[in-house]
């Protein structure tokens, strides 16, 4: 379980957010929603551990995510506006680096087909710098196939996504809850995501 | 569980070779550099090998200090080093592989070319020797300091300039230990006490740059 209090989050000298508090249990779907600059990224950086949080503290489990860093990590997939793939090797390769930094050890076949179930699998051998920005974050996101994590964050997992894509991660998202995971997302399409609860967090700048 | 560092480091010399060409640029830098004072102060061998262990040991410092932007700055901008902030392996442990990545692309080659620049500058071959060992007991610490470097001036305006003002005067034991050991040997002196402090060096940095580079990365993704 995920619980967040009282988090306020400065950003040079402006004040994004503060009194942040909620609960995210199994099953459970959060939207953060926000304007631009509203800290909606900030928001699940802090909850990554990427940023320190001004105030207030965020438990995994019952336990401070900064003093069990490590079993926090473990049970957590963060895909950023930012895909963190590199230019230069190939959408497997990269694939497959990413799921064995996470500590999933994957064969080619594995990571094969978590890239054809967002229909990336043509892409397989190519170096992701000559791919569309669509093709790119499709990538990125194939490592939500191959993940054991029970905490998803996701910023803005379907911009750049044609609709068919997007229905393909919805249905992935949806059975992600149904195994009892965990899903922060935001997002500035309407989509459908199944889950056994869904709340909303809005931030107003 | 902590074979992650070998994952890092064989991405990052899988990267470096699909990149061979920013790896030359190294390489020739530093070719460059040091045959440009034999052109420049003439083929006098006796003023050429007396000026041969400092203008090597700069040259090979100044070849691994412009190399070091790169150690982080990509994975900076395309977001693998988020990723790997977030990964549940010990920090350090990935920044020690990539240092070792960067030294084995950067700093071995040097290491290795070295001799073949001493016979420019017609050192004798005991001395073309201790340069050798000099370079590969001090080179490491010169890409582990330098990483310290580069994880603070992430993301900053005019980091290549500024990576150069914060590392260059930590370079300076290791340069003068360097150059020292070889000069010792060319006067037909033991090298010994150099090259062991050099080693001292090594070892200690070996030990603090990790954390403080993954301390550094920290605050920068900040």
């Amino acid at each position: 379980m995920l619980m967040v209090q009282g988090l306020a989050c400065l950003r040079g000298d402006r004040l994004l957010f503060k009194n942040v508090d909620f609960e995210l249990s199994a099953g459970g779907l959060m939207y953060v929603l926000g304007e631009n600059g509203s800290g909606k990224s900030s928001l699940l950086r802090l909850l990554c551990g990427l940023l320190k949080p001004e105030e207030g503290s965020v438990f995994w489990n019952g336990k401070p995510i900064d003093l069990d860093t490590d079993i926090y990590q473990a049970d957590l997939t963060y895909i950023g506006h930012l895909n963190g793939l590199k230019d230069d090797l190939t959408a497997l390769e990269n694939l497959q680096i990413s799921a064995r930094l996470a500590g999933n050890q994957v064969d080619d076949a594995v990571a094969l087909n978590s890239l054809a179930a967002i229909g990336v699998a043509r892409c397989a051998n190519l170096p992701v710098g000559v791919l569309s920005q669509g093709q790119k974050r499709r990538v990125a996101l194939a490592r939500l196939w191959l993940t054991r994590s029970q905490l998803w964050i996701l910023d803005e997992p379907f911009a750049a996504l044609d609709t068919a894509s997007v229905d393909v991660l919805a249905a992935r998202l949806g059975e992600h809850m149904s195994n009892g995971g965990m899903t922060i997302i935001t997002t500035h399409q309407e989509v459908t995501i199944h889950a056994q609860s869904t709340q909303t967090l809005r931030l107003s700048a | 569980m902590n074979d992650a560092w070998l994952i890092i480091l064989k991405r990052d010399l899988l990267l470096a070779f699909r990149r061979r060409s920013d790896v030359a640029t190294t390489l020739f830098f530093f070719l460059i550099v040091s045959s440009l004072f034999p052109l420049g102060v003439g083929p006098e061998t006796a003023v050429l090998s007396s000026i041969a262990p400092g203008v090597l040991w700069v040259a090979a410092l100044l070849a691994g200090m412009i190399s070091l932007n790169r150690l982080f700055a990509a994975d900076f901008t395309d977001g693998s080093l988020e990723q790997m902030l977030i990964a549940p392996q010990p920090l350090a442990l990935l920044v020690l592989a990539k240092i070792l990545a960067h030294w084995l692309v950067c700093g071995l080659p040097v290491v290795l070319l070295a001799p073949l620049i001493g016979l420019q500058y017609a050192l004798p071959n005991d001395a073309l020797l201790v340069l050798v060992w000099s370079l590969l007991l001090g080179t490491p610490t010169l890409s582990l300091i330098g990483a310290i470097g580069a994880a603070l001036t992430l993301g900053v305006r005019g980091s290549g300039l500024l990576v150069a003002l914060l590392v260059l005067p930590l370079y300076i034991p290791v340069l003068i230990f360097g150059a020292g050991a070889v000069a010792a040997s060319q006067h037909g002196m033991s090298a010994q006490a150099h090259l062991s402090l050099l080693a001292a060096c090594s070892l200690l940095s070996l030990v603090l740059a990790p954390l403080a580079t993954a301390a550094a990365l920290r605050i920068s993704v900040e």
